[in-house]
C-alpha cells in the first residue's frame, strides 16, 4: 500500500497526514481485535462446515451474548473510570428473579414489572457506587459484598425454585423478532431494507466526519484505509442482514442492542460526560484538580451498570421464560473478560464500547463454535481463559513497545 | 585523617537537563561534612550517585572510597560498604514493627527462619544507641517523625556502617528532636563514623560539621572548614546563591491597577494528621497585572496553601477569607474555584496535571469542556480549533494535537498545563514551580507566557524555590517559612540574602 496523500489545505504542513503502516502500526490494536473476530469466524464456519453461520445458528448466537453485551457496555465504564464491578451476574439473576415473582406469582402488569425491575437495578448499582465513590472502599471489595448478598436474595426470593413460565408479552423482550412490514415473511425483507438504510446512513456519517475533520485538519486516517473500512462494514452489515432475513429477520433484542452500542459510544466519544469518564480513569488526580466531579461520575458509573444489569437480567429471564436460582452464575467473569479482550486497560482510562462489543462477540463465537464441534465445557473454559491471557499480554506488550 | 570517600568530577546528565557538572567531594573519615546548596543544586542527585540510585555508567568521573574505585550497580551494593542513605521521605514501613523494620532486607535469620528473639535484643541495643526509648514491637505507624528518623537511623546501623549519608534529616522535626539527632551525630563522629549531612539549617551545619561543601547549579562552589563562627553563615548564604543574573528573564513593563485576590486569615490542617496545623494566619494580595511571588524552603507550606485555597484540594479544617475585587468569593470546591476565576497548575504535572496517556487536545480542554460542548455533546471541531489556537499561541512542539502527552518534553507538558488553564479564562492564575524539570530555552517561553498573562490584567501567584527566578521575573515577594508570612517586599528592595536570611533567622 502506497502512502496516500491529502489534498487538504488545511494538512499543508503535512503534521497530520499519517501513511497506512504507520496509521495501522498506531491503531494496531482496534484492528487487530476485529480482525481476530474475523479470522475466528472463518475459522468455525470452516471447521462446522458451514453452520456458524446458517441463519438459525447465527440468530441463537446473537440471543444468547445479548445479555453479555450488554452487561458489557456497563462494564466497560466501570473499567474506564479504573474501578470493577462483580456483583453484576447476581444482579442479574435477582432481577430476573424479581421479575418472575412479581409477574407470575403476583400477576402484576409486565410493563409496570420492567419499569420497576429497571428502577431496582439502579437502586442496587447506586447503592455499591455509594460505598465506592464516597467512602473509597475498594469496588472489589463492595461488589464482591454485592455479589454474594444478591446470590443469595435470589436463592431466598425464589425460594430455591424455579418461578415460569412468563406471558408472551413480556418473552418477545427476548425471543421475539420485528414485523416483516412487507408482508413477504421469508426473505424477511425489513431485515434487508433495514440493514441497506443503515449502511448508507453510516456511509453518509463517516464522510461527512471525515471531511469536517479534514477542514480542521483534524484528519488522521489514511484516505486508503478509510474506503477499505467502509466496505467491510457495509458488507459485514448487509451480509449478515441477508443472513438473518433467511430465519426470522432481526430479533428485538439485536436492535435494542444496537441502539445501546449507538448510545453508549455516543456517550463515551462525544460527550462531557464520557470525556470525563476516561480523564477520571487516566488520572483521578488530575481530573479532581481540573475541576472533575469525581465522585459523583464514579456513582453514576455504577448506576448505570446497575441499570443495565437489571436490563440483560430481564432479557435472560425472557429468553429462558423462566427465573432460575442459577440465572447469571459466573457471568460476571464473562463480561468482564469481554471487556479486557476488547482492549480496555486493567489501570483504568483506556478501552472502548465497540471493543468490549467486539470481545464479547469473539467469546461468543469461539463458546458457540466449540460447542458446535462438541467440545466440552471443561476445555471451552480453559481456552477461554488462555485467549484473555493473550489478549492482555498482547496489550501490555504493544503498550511497553510504544513506550 | 585519612579520606574515607572522594567523588571526583561527577558529572550527571539527564535528558534535556545537566543536572551534575564536574563535581567534587572528599570526606575524610570520623567527619562530619555538610552539603548546603539551593533546591535543584544537585545534592540530593549527587548521593544518589554515590549511593548508587544512579548506577555506575550512566555518570562520568570517579567514585573512590578506601582508596578504591566503586562501580555500584545498586545500592545493595554501596551498602554493602558500609554506605548508608537516609531519604527525605523515610523508607519506613508503617505497618510492621521497629525491629521488623530494621532488619528489613537484612533479617536475623537462618535459612529463612527469622529467629525473633536475637532480632529484637539486637534491635534494643540499637535503639539504645539512637537514644529512643520505645519497645521493639511498636508499629512505626505509632511513631512521632523524629522517632522513625531514629529507626532509620537505627537501621542504617545494623548494617555497621561506616558513611552515614542524611537527607534534610532535620526539616521535619522540632527543635528538640533536631537537637538530640545532630548530638547523635557528633556520638558517631566519636565512634569513627563519617558522615554527610544535607541541610537548609545553616545554624545546624555550623554547629555540626566540619567542612563544608556548597553546590551551585549543579557545580561545586567551594569547600569551607567550618569554624563555628557567626560569619561562617554569611560566608555561605553568599556563596549558595552568588551568581550573576544575566538576560534570563525578558523585559516586562508592570502595569498593575485595582486589587484583584485578597486571602484573610488562611489557616490550613494536615490533610491526614488534624492536629498538625500547617498554614497559620496567613494574609497575602494580589493586584491585577502583577506578578506576586513566595518563596520559602521545601516543606514551607506554599504548595499546601496554593492547594488548600483552590477547592480544598488540599488539608482539612480549613478557614479564612478569599476576596475577589472586594467581594468574598466561595472556593470551597475545586469547581466553585475555578468558576470563581482561580487557576492552579501544579508543581508535579505528570501527577496532578495530565492525563498522560491522553492526547494534547484533550488535556487542553479538560477543566473547560462546557467550552466546546452544546449541552453535554463535545463538539470535536471546536475542540480541535481551541486545541490547535493554544498550541500556536504557546508554540508547543508535537508531532499533533492528537500525540500523547506523555511522549512530549517537560517544557511542552507543561505548555499543555499551561493551555488548559487558559482556556478556563481565569482571573488569578497560582503558578506552583512552573519551571521546574524545564530546560533553560523553555524556561524563557514559560517566562514569556507569564508576563503576557500579566499584561492582560491577570493577577499571577508564582511560587518558586529559585530565587533568582522570583527576583527576575516578580513584583512583589512573599517571603514563607513553616506556614506563615514572615516578610513581604517589593522585588526590587529584595536579594536572595535578604530573603535567605528571613526563612534562616525566622525561629517560629
Amino acid at each position: 500500500m502506497a502512502q496516500v496523500e491529502n489534498p487538504s489545505p488545511a494538512n499543508s504542513d503535512a503534521e497530520n497526514t499519517v501513511s497506512v503502516a504507520s496509521y495501522l502500526k498506531s491503531n494496531v490494536r482496534e484492528y487487530g481485535l476485529l480482525i481476530a473476530l474475523i479470522a475466528v469466524m472463518i475459522f468455525f464456519q470452516v471447521v462446522t462446515n458451514g453452520i456458524l453461520m446458517k441463519p438459525l445458528n447465527l440468530t441463537n448466537l446473537i440471543l444468547q451474548n445479548s445479555y453479555i453485551v450488554i452487561m458489557a457496555i456497563g462494564m466497560l465504564l466501570i473499567i474506564v473510570a479504573g474501578h470493577i464491578d462483580l456483583s453484576v451476574g447476581s444482579v442479574m439473576g435477582f432481577i430476573g428473579a424479581l421479575a418472575a415473582v412479581m409477574i407470575v406469582n403476583y400477576e402484576i402488569n409486565y410493563v409496570i414489572t420492567i419499569v420497576v425491575c429497571l428502577i431496582v437495578g439502579i437502586a442496587i448499582g447506586a447503592a455499591q457506587g455509594f460505598w465506592v465513590a464516597y467512602y473509597k472502599i475498594p469496588a472489589f471489595i463492595v461488589t464482591l459484598a454485592g455479589m454474594l448478598s444478591f446470590r443469595g436474595l435470589t436463592l431466598a426470593l425464589l425460594n430455591g425454585q424455579s418461578i415460569g413460565p412468563f406471558p408472551t408479552g413480556f418473552q418477545k423482550l427476548s425471543s421475539g423478532f420485528i414485523p416483516d412490514l412487507f408482508g413477504v415473511g421469508r426473505p424477511h425483507m425489513l431485515t434487508i431494507v433495514l440493514g441497506i438504510v443503515l449502511s448508507v446512513f453510516l456511509l453518509y456519517a463517516s464522510w461527512k466526519d471525515r471531511k469536517e475533520r479534514d477542514k480542521f485538519g483534524n484528519l488522521e486516517e489514511p484516505f486508503a484505509f478509510f474506503v477499505l473500512k467502509n466496505i467491510l462494514i457495509v458488507f459485514a452489515i448487509n451480509y449478515l442482514s441477508y443472513i438473518m432475513a433467511g430465519y426470522r429477520g432481526y430479533p428485538n433484542v439485536l436492535i435494542v442492542m444496537a441502539v445501546l452500542v449507538a448510545a453508549y459510544g455516543f456517550l463515551t466519544s462525544s460527550t462531557t460526560v464520557g470525556r470525563r469518564i476516561y480523564a477520571l480513569g487516566g488520572n483521578v488526580k488530575a481530573a479532581k484538580l481540573s475541576g472533575v466531579n469525581t465522585e459523583r461520575l464514579t456513582f453514576l458509573t455504577f448506576a448505570n451498570m446497575g441499570l443495565l444489569a437489571a436490563f440483560a437480567g430481564l432479557v435472560f429471564a425472557a429468553r429462558l421464560n423462566t427465573a432460575t436460582p442459577k440465572a447469571g452464575y459466573g457471568y460476571e467473569l464473562d463480561v468482564i473478560a469481554a471487556v479486557f479482550i476488547g482492549g480496555a486497560s486493567t489501570t483504568g482510562g483506556v478501552g472502548t464500547v465497540t471493543g468490549a462489543i467486539i470481545g464479547a462477540f469473539l467469546m461468543g463465537v469461539m463458546n458457540n463454535g466449540m460447542s458446535i464441534l462438541s467440545i466440552g465445557i471443561d476445555w471451552q473454559q480453559v481456552i477461554k481463559g488462555l485467549v484473555l491471557l493473550a489478549a492482555v499480554i498482547f496489550d501490555v506488550y504493544n503498550k511497553k513497545k510504544a513506550g | 585523617m585519612n579520606t574515607i570517600l572522594e567523588m571526583r568530577g561527577i558529572t550527571k546528565t539527564f535528558p534535556g537537563v545537566k543536572a551534575l557538572s564536574d563535581v567534587n567531594l572528599t570526606v575524610g573519615e570520623g567527619e562530619i561534612h555538610a552539603l548546603v546548596g539551593e533546591n535543584g543544586a544537585g545534592k540530593s542527585t549527587l548521593m544518589k550517585v554515590l549511593s548508587g540510585v544512579y548506577p555506575y555508567g550512566t555518570y562520568e568521573g570517579d567514585i573512590v572510597y578506601n582508596g578504591e574505585v566503586q562501580k555500584y550497580a545498586t545500592i545493595s551494593d554501596s551498602e554493602e560498604k558500609g554506605i548508608i542513605i537516609i531519604h527525605q521521605e523515610l523508607a519506613l514501613v508503617p505497618l510492621l514493627s521497629i525491629a521488623e523494620n530494621i532488619f528489613l532486607g537484612n533479617e536475623r535469620a537462618k535459612n529463612g527462619v527469622i529467629n525473633w528473639p536475637v532480632a529484637h535484643s539486637e534491635a534494643e541495643m540499637l535503639l539504645k544507641i539512637v537514644g529512643l526509648d520505645k519497645p521493639t514491637g511498636t508499629l512505626v505507624t505509632n511513631l512521632g517523625t523524629g522517632q522513625q528518623q531514629l529507626v532509620e537511623i537505627a537501621k542504617a546501623l545494623s548494617k555497621e556502617v561506616k558513611l552515614l549519608i542524611l537527607d534534610e534529616p532535620t526539616s521535619s522535626l522540632n527543635e528538640q528532636d533536631s537537637a538530640a539527632l545532630l548530638e547523635l551525630l557528633l556520638e558517631f563522629k566519636a565512634k569513627g563514623i563519617s558522615s554527610i549531612l544535607i541541610s537548609h539549617k545553616l545554624n545546624e551545619v555550623v554547629k555540626v560539621a566540619d567542612k563544608i561543601t556548597v553546590l551551585r547549579d549543579g557545580q561545586t562552589v567551594s569547600t569551607l572548614d567550618c569554624d563555628k563562627s557567626e560569619e561562617m553563615e554569611n560566608r555561605i548564604i553568599k556563596d549558595m546563591v552568588g551568581r550573576e543574573l544575566t538576560n534570563r528573564f525578558p523585559q516586562r513593563t508592570p502595569n498593575i491597577s485595582d486589587m484583584l485576590l485578597e486571602v484573610k486569615g488562611w489557616n490550613v490542617y494536615h490533610q491526614v494528621h488534624a492536629d498538625r496545623h500547617l498554614i497559620r494566619d496567613v494574609n497575602f494580595n494580589v493586584r491585577a497585572g502583577e506578578i506576586v511571588g513566595i518563596s520559602g524552603l521545601m516543606g514551607a507550606g506554599r504548595t499546601e496553601l496554593a492547594m488548600s485555597l483552590f477547592g480544598r484540594a488540599y488539608g482539612q479544617k480549613i478557614s479564612g477569607e478569599v476576596e475577589l475585587r472586594g467581594q468574598p468569593i466561595d472556593v470551597s470546591t475545586i469547581n466553585k474555584a475555578v468558576a470563581n476565576g482561580l487557576a492552579y497548575v501544579t508543581e508535579d504535572r505528570k501527577e496532578y496535571g495530565l492525563v498522560l496517556e491522553n492526547s494534547i487536545k484533550v488535556n487542553t480542554t479538560l477543566s473547560n469542556l462546557e467550552g466546546v460542548s452544546k449541552g453535554i455533546v463535545i463538539d470535536d471541531n471546536a475542540e480541535t480549533r481551541v486545541g490547535l489556537e493554544y498550541k500556536q499561541k504557546l508554540n508547543t512542539k508535537c508531532s499533533g494535537l492528537m500525540q500523547q502527552v506523555v511522549n512530549l518534553s517537560g517544557g511542552n507538558q507543561q505548555k499543555v498545563v499551561l493551555s488548559k488553564w487558559l482556556f478556563a479564562n481565569p482571573d488569578v492564575l497560582i503558578l506552583d514551580e512552573p519551571t521546574r524539570g524545564i530546560d533553560v530555552n523553555a524556561k524563557y517561553e514559560i517566562y514569556t507566557i507569564i508576563n503576557q498573562l500579566a499584561q492582560e490584567g491577570k493577577g499571577i501567584i508564582f511560587i518558586s524555590s529559585e530565587l533568582p527566578e522570583l527576583l527576575g521575573m516578580t513584583d512583589r515577594i512573599y517571603v514563607m517559612n513553616e506556614g506563615r508570612m514572615v516578610g513581604e517586599m517589593p522585588t526590587k528592595d529584595a536579594s536572595q540574602e535578604k530573603i535567605m536570611r528571613m526563612i534562616i533567622k525566622d525561629k517560629g
